[in-house]
C-alpha cells in the first residue's frame, strides 16, 4: 500500500542543512496497522508528512496505492488525499467555526465525486459516523463546547468519513487522559478492521504502539528497528 | 462542486468571522460612506442647479455691463418694451445706508430692479408680498443680514444716497442669489426708478447694469443674438443664458466637490489599508484551519476562493452600511455648507451614487484584501503536524499581479475622481510617495534602533525598543497606518492655517482700517479734512482714473481681437475696464523688475534709455502678468481711452505686485503730471481708532457726502473669517472620516501582532516580570512607534501643505508648528491608549490563561 525508497529530508536550520530523515526504505502492507515510534526529533512526524504527501522529500520516492506522489502537483496530492487518506492529529484540529456534524461532512464535500452525492446523503452519512463514535447528540455543538475526548472522537469520525484506504494518526492520544486515550484507540482499531483501512500511527507511547501489527523505531532520521508485534491488535481484541 | 464547497465553507466560517472582522467592515463602511456622501451631494447640487437654471438667473437671457448701456442698446431695449416683450433692468452698486432710527450705518449692495423681475423663481419675504411693494414710491426690502447689521426693523427709514426709503420687509430667499453672496455683500432692493434720485450713479461709481429678458423659446433667444450680437460685442456687453449660468455654477461646484471627492477617496484608501491588515491578521489566525483542510484534500484555489468570497461578502456588508452612512451625511452636508451653496439644494437619493458606492467599496476592499488572501495558497499542510513550520519564501507571480492590479485601481480611481487627469495622477503620485517614504522611515527606524540600541537604559526601555526590530515586529504596518493618518490630518491643518492667514487683512495696529471710495474731485479736499481730523495718522489718497485699452503699438484693439486666439493678446485683458492711478513713488507692495522709474531708479537689468520722456507720450509702469497677457514689454506703446479722450503711453518699467497685501494696487501706474485733468475719483485709506468712532465717522460721512462709500475693514475681516470657517467646516467634516479610518487602521495594525505580543508578555510574566514592567515595556514600544510614525507623517504633511498652498491655492505657506505639535501629541497619545487597551488582556489576566488561549 505504501512504499518509501531512499527517503531523505533536509531542512535549513540557522543557515546550516539539517538532515531530519536519512535514506529511509519502508513498505507498509494494505490493511496493516503500523506504529512508528522514536524519541523527540527522531523524524517520526517528518516521515508521516512525507508518506501523506504533505511535503516533498529532498531525496527518494513515496508510492501510495500505486501512485508515485512525487509525480503529482501539490493540488494533485491534495486530490489524492481527499480520495484515499484520513488524518487524526494530536491536537484534534477540528475546524473551530464548524459544528461537529459539519466537521465530519468536510472530507465528503471535498471529494470530486461529491457532486454525485447530494447534501442530504452527506449529512446522513456524517450523522451515522457521529453515532458510530457515540456522539450523535453532540452533532450541533462547536468544538469549543466539546471535551478533548469528544473532539478526538469527532476527528475520528471525520478521518473515516471517506472510508479512506490509509489513515495517518499523529500522537492521537497525546492530549488525552489515559482512559479516554484508550477508548479512542479502541475505536480507531474497530474502524480500521471494519473498513479495512491501512493504519499508520506515529507515537512515542510504546503501550499504544503495542496495539499495532508492526513497530518501526526511528532514531536520528534512520530506521533502527522494524519488528512485527506478536498478537498485535488481535491480542487487544482477545482481551 | 468544489466551488460549492468554497461557498459553503465561506458561509460556515463567516458566521463566526463577522465580529472579528468588524475592523474590516467598519473600514470599508467609512470609506464608502464618505464617497457616497460626496457623490450624492454633488448629484443634488447639479440636479438642483439644472432644475433651477432659470430661477438662478431670474430670466432666460441677461445682458450685463460695467458701464451704463450705450444708447444703441437702450434703443433696442426700448423697442422691445414697446412690443410688450418682457424686459426688466436691474442695476447694482455699493452705497452707504443709514438707519435713521437705530443710527446704524454700513456699506451695502443696493439693487435697483424693475417690476416683474425676477421672471422665474419665487421670492420669499416677510411680510409676504413685500417684494412687490418696493415699486410703490421710495420703499426698500433687504436681506436678513442688513437687518442685523443696521439693527433695523420693518418700518424704519433708511437714508440711501439722498433719498429716504421706508424699509418694508425682509427678503428671505431670492433664488438668483448664492448664499455666500449675501454673506459677503448683503443687499437692499429698491425700485430702479428711484436710483437716479439717490445721486449714487455719479462718475466713476462702481455699478453693474443688467437687462433681463423672458424668452422661453430658443428661437427667440437665437433671433435676439443674431440681431444684436455685433452691438453687444462692440460695446463689450456680456450675454448670458440661464443654461450657461447654471453650467458655470455647476462647474464651480463640480470642482469643489471633486476636491472633496479626493478626500473621500483618501478615506476609502485608508479603509483599504484597514481591510488589508484585518485580512492579514485573519488569515494568520486561520493558518491551522487552512493546513488541516489541505491535509483533508482541499485544493489551494478552493480555499482561496472560500476566503475571497468571505472578504467580498464582508465588503458588501461594509459597503451597504457605508451607503447608509453616506446618505445620512448627505443630509447633513447642506447644513454644514449652508451659506456656500445656491439656495434650494434639495437632497434626493442618487441611485447611481449608491450603486457606484457599493461596487467601488467591494472592488477596493477586494483589491486590498487580495494580497493577504493569496497567502492562503502558500500555507503548507505540514503546519497541521508542525505548528512552527515555515515554508521557504518564494516570489509569487500572483501576488505581484495583485499588487499591480491594486496600484492600477488606485491610480484609475484617483484620475476619475480628480478635477483633471493631471491632478489625479499627481494625487496618486503623492499618495504613493507618502507610502514609500513612510515605509522607508520604518525600515530606517528598525535599522537605527538596532544600531543605536540603548544598552544602558532600564530593562523595560530596552525590551520596548527591541520590540521595534525583532522578528514579526509591527513597526512597518503601524508606521504606515499612523504616518498616513498624521499626514492627512497635518496637511488639512496646514492648508487651513495658510488659507486663514492669507485671508487675514493686515488690519492690525498701525494699518488702515477704513476704505473710502467714490470720492469725487470736488469733494476730495473736504472729505480729506473731515476724515483727517479724526484719523490717528496720515491718510493715503489715491486717484482712480477709469479707462479702456484702445490700441497696442498703434494697432486698434478691434483689429487685434480679430486675430486668431494664440496669436493675439488675451481678449480679457483687451476688453476689461481699467482703473489707473498716477503717483511719484513705487509702493511697498510693488517690486520693479525691469526698466526705469520716473525718478531714474532702475530695475534688475540695465534698462537705460527706456525711461527717457518722449514728447506727447506718457510714461507708464505695467504689472508683469498684464504685460504678458497683452504681449507687450519695455518700450511698447499702449493707447488708452479716458472717457473718449485717447492718451498714448509708453511702458518704461515693469513691476510685480503682491496683490494679497492690503494696499491700493494697480496694473498700470502713470507718471505724475499726465492724468490730473482726466475725469477721476479718489480712494482714501485711513486709520480711525475705536469701533464706535468708526461707526460715528461713517454715519456723519453718509449724511454729508451721500455718494461716498466707506468699508470698515475689521467688519469685512469678520465676514471673510465666517466664510472661511464655513468652508473649513465642510473640509473638517470630511476630515473626520479620514481620521476615524486612520484609527481603525491603527487598531488593525496593532492587532496584527497582538497574539505574538500576548504570548511573549505572558512568558515574561511567567518568568517573574511584574505587571508594571509589562505595562512599561508596552508603553515604551507604543510611545516610540506612535511618536516617530506621526512625526514622519507630519514632516511629509509639511511638504504636501506647502505644495497645496503654493500650487493649488496660490497663497503663502504658513508653517503652523503649534498645530502640528498638537496633532503629534494627540496621535501619539491615541496610539499608546489603543495599544494598551488592545494588550489589556496580557496585563490583567494570569499568564497561564493567556498561554492556553494563544497556544503557548
Amino acid at each position: 500500500m505504501i512504499r518509501a525508497e531512499g527517503l531523505s529530508k533536509v531542512y535549513m536550520s540557522g543557515g546550516q542543512p539539517l538532515r531530519v530523515l536519512d535514506r529511509v526504505d519502508l513498505h507498509v502492507e494494505a490493511e496493516s496497522f503500523v506504529a512508528v515510534v522514536g524519541p523527540s526529533g527522531s523524524g517520526k512526524t517528518t516521515l508521516l508528512g512525507l508518506l501523506a504527501g504533505l511535503d516533498e522529500p529532498t531525496e527518494g520516492t513515496v508510492t501510495v496505492a500505486g501512485e508515485n506522489l512525487q509525480t503529482l502537483t501539490e493540488d494533485g496530492r491534495a486530490r489524492f488525499r481527499a480520495e484515499n487518506v484520513g488524518f487524526v492529529f494530536q491536537t484534534f484540529h477540528l475546524l473551530p467555526t464548524l459544528t461537529a456534524l459539519e466537521n465530519v461532512m468536510v472530507p465528503m464535500e471535498l471529494r470530486d465525486r461529491a457532486s454525485q452525492e447530494n447534501g442530504r446523503t452527506i449529512r446522513e452519512k456524517a450523522r451515522a459516523l457521529l453515532e458510530r463514535v457515540g456522539l450523535e447528540d453532540r452533532a450541533a455543538h462547536y468544538p469549543a463546547q466539546l471535551s478533548g475526548g469528544e473532539q478526538q472522537r469527532v476527528a475520528l469520525a471525520r478521518a473515516f468519513a471517506n472510508e479512506p484506504r490509509i489513515l495517518f494518526a499523529d500522537e492521537p492520544t497525546g492530549n488525552l487522559d489515559r482512559k479516554t486515550g484508550h477508548r479512542v484507540v479502541e475505536l480507531m482499531e474497530e474502524l480500521n478492521q471494519e473498513l479495512k483501512t491501512t493504519l499508520v500511527l506515529v507515537t512515542h507511547d510504546l503501550d499504544l504502539a503495542a496495539h499495532a501489527h508492526r513497530t518501526i523505531s526511528l532514531e536520528d532520521g534512520r530506521i533502527v528497528s522494524d519488528e512485527t508485534n506478536r498478537g498485535g491488535s488481535e491480542r487487544e481484541a482477545a482481551k | 462542486m468544489i466551488r460549492g464547497f468554497a461557498a459553503r465553507l465561506a458561509w460556515r466560517e463567516g458566521r463566526a468571522a463577522y465580529r472579528r472582522l468588524s475592523v474590516f467592515v467598519s473600514s470599508i463602511a467609512l470609506g464608502v460612506g464618505s464617497l457616497v456622501a460626496i457623490h450624492s451631494f454633488r448629484a443634488d447640487v447639479q440636479r438642483s442647479l439644472g432644475d433651477q437654471a432659470r430661477a438662478l438667473l431670474g430670466a432666460d437671457v441677461r445682458v450685463s455691463s460695467n458701464r451704463a448701456f450705450p444708447e444703441a442698446f437702450d434703443a433696442v431695449l426700448d423697442s422691445m418694451a414697446a412690443q410688450e416683450r418682457d424686459v426688466a433692468r436691474t442695476t447694482t452698486l455699493a452705497s452707504m445706508v443709514l438707519d435713521t432710527r437705530s443710527q446704524g450705518v454700513r456699506l451695502f449692495q443696493i439693487q435697483g430692479v424693475d417690476a416683474g423681475y425676477p421672471y422665474y423663481g419665487e421670492v420669499t419675504s416677510t411680510p409676504t408680498g413685500a417684494w412687490t411693494v418696493i415699486h410703490d414710491g421710495p420703499s426698500a426690502v433687504a436681506d436678513p443680514a442688513v437687518f442685523i447689521q443696521l439693527d433695523a426693523a420693518v418700518g424704519d427709514t433708511l437714508l440711501i444716497g439722498e433719498v429716504r426709503f421706508v424699509l418694508r420687509g425682509e427678503v428671505i430667499g431670492l433664488p438668483t442669489e448664492l448664499g455666500f453672496q449675501s454673506a459677503i455683500g448683503p443687499r437692499l432692493y429698491i425700485s430702479r426708478a428711484q436710483l437716479p434720485a439717490t445721486g449714487l450713479l455719479t462718475f466713476g461709481s462702481i455699478a453693474r447694469y443688467h437687462a433681463n429678458f423672458r424668452m422661453p423659446e430658443r428661437q427667440d433667444r437665437d433671433e435676439f443674438w443674431d440681431r444684436n450680437h455685433e452691438l453687444l460685442e462692440a460695446n463689450q456687453l456680456r450675454f448670458t443664458t440661464a443654461g450657461v449660468r447654471a453650467q458655470e455654477m455647476s462647474a464651480a461646484v463640480e470642482d469643489v466637490s471633486r476636491y472633496l471627492g479626493l478626500m473621500g477617496l483618501a478615506a476609502l484608501f485608508l479603509g483599504g489599508i484597514g481591510v488589508a491588515s484585518a485580512i492579514h491578521v485573519y488569515i494568520r489566525e486561520k493558518v491551522i484551519t487552512v493546513a488541516v483542510l489541505r491535509c483533508l484534500g482541499a485544493l489551494q484555489r478552493t480555499l482561496f476562493t472560500a476566503y475571497l468570497l468571505q472578504a467580498a461578502g464582508l465588503a458588501l456588508i461594509g459597503s451597504v452600511l457605508g451607503v447608509g452612512l453616506g446618505m445620512l451625511v448627505q443630509r447633513g452636508l447642506p447644513f454644514v455648507l449652508s451659506g456656500l451653496l445656491p439656495a434650494g439644494v434639495t437632497t434626493q437619493v442618487s441611485w447611481v451614487a449608491l450603486g457606484a458606492g457599493i461596487l467601488l467599496g467591494v472592488w477596493v476592499a477586494v483589491m486590498f484584501a487580495l494580497g493577504p488572501l493569496l497567502e492562503v495558497r502558500g500555507v503548507s499542510p505540514l503546519i497541521a503536524l508542525r505548528h512552527d513550520f515555515e515554508p521557504p519564501k518564494r516570489i509569487d507571480a500572483l501576488r505581484i499581479g495583485a499588487f499591480i492590479l491594486l496600484a492600477l485601481t488606485l491610480v484609475g480611481l484617483t484620475v476619475l475622481e480628480a478635477p483633471s487627469a493631471t491632478q489625479g495622477i499627481g494625487f496618486a503620485i503623492v499618495l504613493a510617495g507618502v507610502a514609500l517614504s513612510l515605509w522607508a522611515t520604518a525600515r530606517l527606524l528598525i535599522l537605527a534602533t538596532k544600531r543605536f540600541f540603548p544598552h544602558r537604559m532600564s530593562y523595560p526601555v530596552r525590551q520596548g525598543v527591541s520590540n521595534l526590530f525583532r522578528p514579526r515586529n509591527q513597526t512597518v504596518s503601524v508606521t504606515l497606518a499612523l504616518g498616513f493618518g498624521a499626514f492627512v490630518i497635518g496637511t488639512v491643518g496646514l492648508v487651513e492655517a495658510s488659507l486663514t492667514q492669507a485671508f487675514t487683512l493686515e488690519a492690525g495696529a498701525g494699518r488702515w482700517n477704513l476704505l473710502l471710495f467714490d470720492v469725487q474731485p470736488d469733494q476730495r479736499a473736504t472729505v480729506e479734512d473731515f476724515v483727517g481730523s479724526r484719523a490717528s495718522g496720515p491718510l493715503a489718497v489715491t486717484p482712480l482714473v477709469p479707462s479702456r485699452l484702445s490700441a497696442i503699438n498703434g494697432t486698434p484693439v478691434e483689429t487685434l481681437l480679430e486675430l486668431p486666439q494664440g496669436e493675439r493678446p488675451s481678449s480679457w485683458a483687451m476688453r476689461r475696464e481699467y482703473r489707473h492711478t498716477y503717483r511719484a513713488e513705487i509702493s511697498g507692495s510693488e517690486v520693479m523688475v525691469a526698466g526705469v522709474w520716473w525718478d531714474g531708479s532702475t530695475g534688475e537689468g540695465s534698462d537705460e534709455g527706456f525711461g527717457d520722456p518722449v514728447a506727447g507720450v506718457a510714461r507708464i509702469s505695467m504689472e508683469t502678468d498684464l504685460a504678458e497677457s497683452l504681449r507687450v514689454g519695455l518700450g511698447d506703446h499702449v493707447t488708452w481711452d479716458f472717457a473718449g479722450v485717447p492718451v498714448e503711453s509708453r511702458i518704461t518699467s515693469l513691476r510685480t505686485v503682491d496683490w494679497a497685501r492690503f494696499e491700493t494696487n494697480f496694473y498700470v501706474i502713470f507718471e505724475p503730471g499726465t492724468l490730473e485733468e482726466a475725469p477721476q475719483t479718489a480712494v482714501i485709506l485711513a486709520r480711525v481708532e475705536g469701533e464706535r468712532e468708526r461707526a460715528e465717522l461713517q454715519r456723519d460721512l453718509v449724511v454729508r457726502f451721500a455718494n461716498v462709500s466707506v468699508l470698515d475693514l475689521s467688519l469685512l475681516q469678520q465676514t471673510i473669517d465666517e466664510i472661511l470657517q464655513r468652508a473649513n467646516q465642510g473640509i473638517r467634516f470630511l476630515g473626520v472620516f479620514s481620521t476615524v479610518a486612520g484609527v481603525l487602521v491603527l487598531i488593525g495594525a496593532l492587532s496584527t501582532s497582538r497574539y505574538q505580543r500576548m504570548r511573549e508578555s505572558a512568558l515574561l510574566k511567567t518568568l517573574g516580570a511584574r505587571r508594571r514592567v509589562v505595562l512599561e515595556i508596552l508603553t515604551v514600544e507604543y510611545a516610540l512607534l506612535g511618536s516617530l510614525a506621526t512625526a514622519a507623517g507630519l514632516v511629509l504633511a509639511i511638504f504636501a501643505g506647502w505644495m497645496m498652498t503654493s500650487m493649488v491655492f496660490e497663497v503663502p505657506f504658513r508653517l503652523d508648528l503649534a498645530r502640528l505639535g498638537t496633532v503629534w501629541l494627540w496621535v501619539t497619545a491615541v496610539t499608546v491608549v489603543v495599544g494598551l487597551i488592545g494588550s489589556w488582556g496580557v496585563i490583567s489576566r494570569p499568564p497561564l490563561a493567556v498561554l492556553r488561549d494563544v497556544g503557548g
